[in-house]
């Protein structure tokens, strides 16, 4: 068993529309794995088919060396979920919504009460614990949440845009806080998201996900190497014509304008700068703002599905 | 034992969920009451019902809103899967490695505990309404109330099984549970109704409850006592085989 999750041709169809099509994901043991894409690109469609929640049409794919059908029970028990949407109950207690999932999953008598405290000593609820749920806080709810799903121990934990809704500070603590836990524990974690930023500080691998099909998957410095350019952003008082005279520069990869910006690819751009507004002086055209991105996956993204990833939606 | 640990969570969780809604409990106390004591002594003292009521139409009714407090606790409270369902917290039951079935019976014996102290808290009411209580007739109601309970659990888990929200409240509300109690002769005796009427009314499992509870309770009857009883646990059986049934095939609609 070379990878903890693969699928061979994995679909989901409803009717004429094809959610998720033949997909084949390999995700390497101990990894933190993203699935990126846009809404509605069948990243949580996917995952549920991972997570034994929705049926395949065709394909298949096994977790933790279980047939996602034949064997659902066993990937059950491997598996760890944080759904996209809340599923606390609120009045329950964070310590009784765990006892009662580690009662579910039968993890033993003995060590219970042992990994309920690892864990609410993980997510940091404090005293809180004992409260109802209706009583947290958004990124409380969540952190309960992945602890949840870690109570049983499983090899996998699918996160299913874990930080969705959440105001930018907790988003921080939930990243450092997987970041921590993929280090600590023998898990893998399975995460979709559309946040670029998410899928590239904390994944050691990215499948780009569009329209029901894997694009391109491979570790984001990868992706982003791949694309041999940096981007250099310039706003410009006459757009066409710089356009039209830049395009012949032999160090411009490619030049389009967005919005009223105009993105140029070029390798090592930080050398160009000069050179570009110089460029731009010797033509009469003036230079309002000028600025150096090296690429990013949303770049990436861009370049392989030609759309940026919010206007996928 | 994972399946009967599996069980009791869920009936762990319903049964806290029951006791912490504390105004649930309350009005499922006074409503009962309200018919007890206004629709029992108005209608009591408004129609004669020629004197083939021992103890009078308080007395008669009393074993029938015991019935009628379990079937509509049993009822929404299986419904309120829905609600589970909206709050995404089904979710989280389904996909652990437990049984369809389990999961279920774990509902449904959750359900039950809850109609069931309503039960017995009105038992325990019964001098309001000139009843007398004995251990005996407090310890065989109590065993009768559970099969009834959980076969109305069944029925409303079924009915959650194929409803998406609860704007369907209403048509369960008209079409299963005030038929269910009407026709179950909480209220009149159903001997001597007009045939079609007489029909419907053995067709209701809740007839064959109420009439069970009140030959226990007041010692007379429409139905033989071991028929009656008979029904009820067939009832129950089939009402929890179906709707485990039921979240097996629909399993995938549901979350």
């Amino acid at each position: 068993m070379d990878y903890i999750i693969e699928t061979k041709d994995i679909t989901k169809k409803y009717d004429d529309f094809t959610a998720v099509n033949s997909v084949n994901l390999k995700v390497p043991h101990e990894s933190v794995y993203g699935v990126l894409g846009p809404n509605g690109a069948g990243k949580t469609t996917l995952i549920s088919m991972l997570c034994t929640i929705l049926r395949p049409t065709m394909g298949s794919a096994t977790v933790n060396g279980y047939d996602v059908e034949k064997n659902a029970k066993e990937v059950r028990g491997s598996i760890g979920i944080v759904f996209q949407s809340r599923a606390l109950d609120d009045i329950l207690t964070g310590r009784e919504h765990l006892e009662m999932h580690a009662a579910l999953y039968g993890v033993p008598q003995k060590v219970r009460q042992k990994r309920i405290d690892e864990v609410l000593d993980l997510i940091a609820l404090g005293n809180k614990a004992d409260e109802y749920v209706k009583t947290y806080s958004g990124g409380m709810k969540r952190r309960l949440e992945i602890g949840r799903g870690l109570v049983h121990r499983p090899k996998v934990l699918f996160l299913d845009e874990p930080t969705l809704g959440l105001d930018p500070q907790t988003r921080e603590n939930i990243w450092e806080y997987i970041s921590k836990l993929n280090k600590s524990e023998d898990i893998t974690v399975l995460m979709t998201t559309h946040y670029m930023e998410e899928a590239d500080k904390l994944c050691d691998e990215v499948a780009i996900m569009n329209q029901g099909q894997i694009i391109k998957a491979d570790a984001p410095i990868n992706l982003k190497r791949e694309l041999k350019a940096d981007t250099i952003t310039i706003k410009v008082d006459n757009s066409d014509l710089f356009i039209k005279k830049a395009e012949k520069l032999d160090y411009v990869k490619k030049i389009y304008s967005e919005d009223s910006y105009i993105k140029i690819m070029v390798e090592r751009g930080e050398n160009l700068i000069p050179q570009l507004v110089n460029f731009a002086n010797q033509n009469n055209i003036i230079v309002e703002s000028i600025e150096l991105q090296h690429p990013n996956l949303e770049d990436v993204f861009i370049s392989y599905t030609g759309t940026s990833i919010t206007e996928g939606r | 034992m994972p399946e009967i640990e599996g069980i009791y969570t869920i009936w762990l969780r319903e049964t806290k969920r029951f006791i912490r809604y504390r105004s649930r409990i309350l009005t499922s106390v006074v409503t009962p009451l309200l018919w007890l004591l206004i629709f029992g002594t108005g209608l009591g003292s408004a129609v004669r019902f020629g004197g083939n009521l021992p103890g009078g139409y308080q007395a008669f009714i009393y074993p029938g809103i015991i019935g009628q407090t379990i079937l509509f606790t049993a009822i929404f409270s299986g419904v309120s899967v829905i609600i589970d369902r909206q709050y995404g917290f089904l979710k989280e039951i389904l996909v652990a490695p437990i049984t369809r079935p389990s999961i279920i019976f774990g509902k449904a014996i959750g359900i039950s505990t809850a109609a069931v102290i309503q039960g017995i808290i009105l038992l325990l009411l019964s001098f309001v309404v000139g009843v007398h209580m004995t251990p005996i007739i407090f310890l065989a109601s109590f065993l009768l109330m559970i099969p009834i309970s959980v076969g109305l659990a069944g029925v409303g888990l079924l009915i959650a099984s194929f409803t998406d929200s609860m704007e369907g409240f209403n048509l369960i509300m008209s079409f299963v549970v005030l038929p269910m109690f009407l026709l179950s002769g909480a209220l009149f005796p159903v001997t001597g109704l007009p045939t079609l009427l007489q029909g419907a009314v053995y067709l209701d499992p809740l007839t064959y409850g109420v009439d069970a509870l009140r030959q226990i309770i007041l010692g007379y009857g429409a139905i033989p006592l071991y028929i009656s009883v008979t029904v009820i646990l067939i009832f129950a059986a089939i009402m929890v085989f179906i709707s485990a049934l039921m979240f097996n095939k629909r399993e995938q609609e549901l979350m």
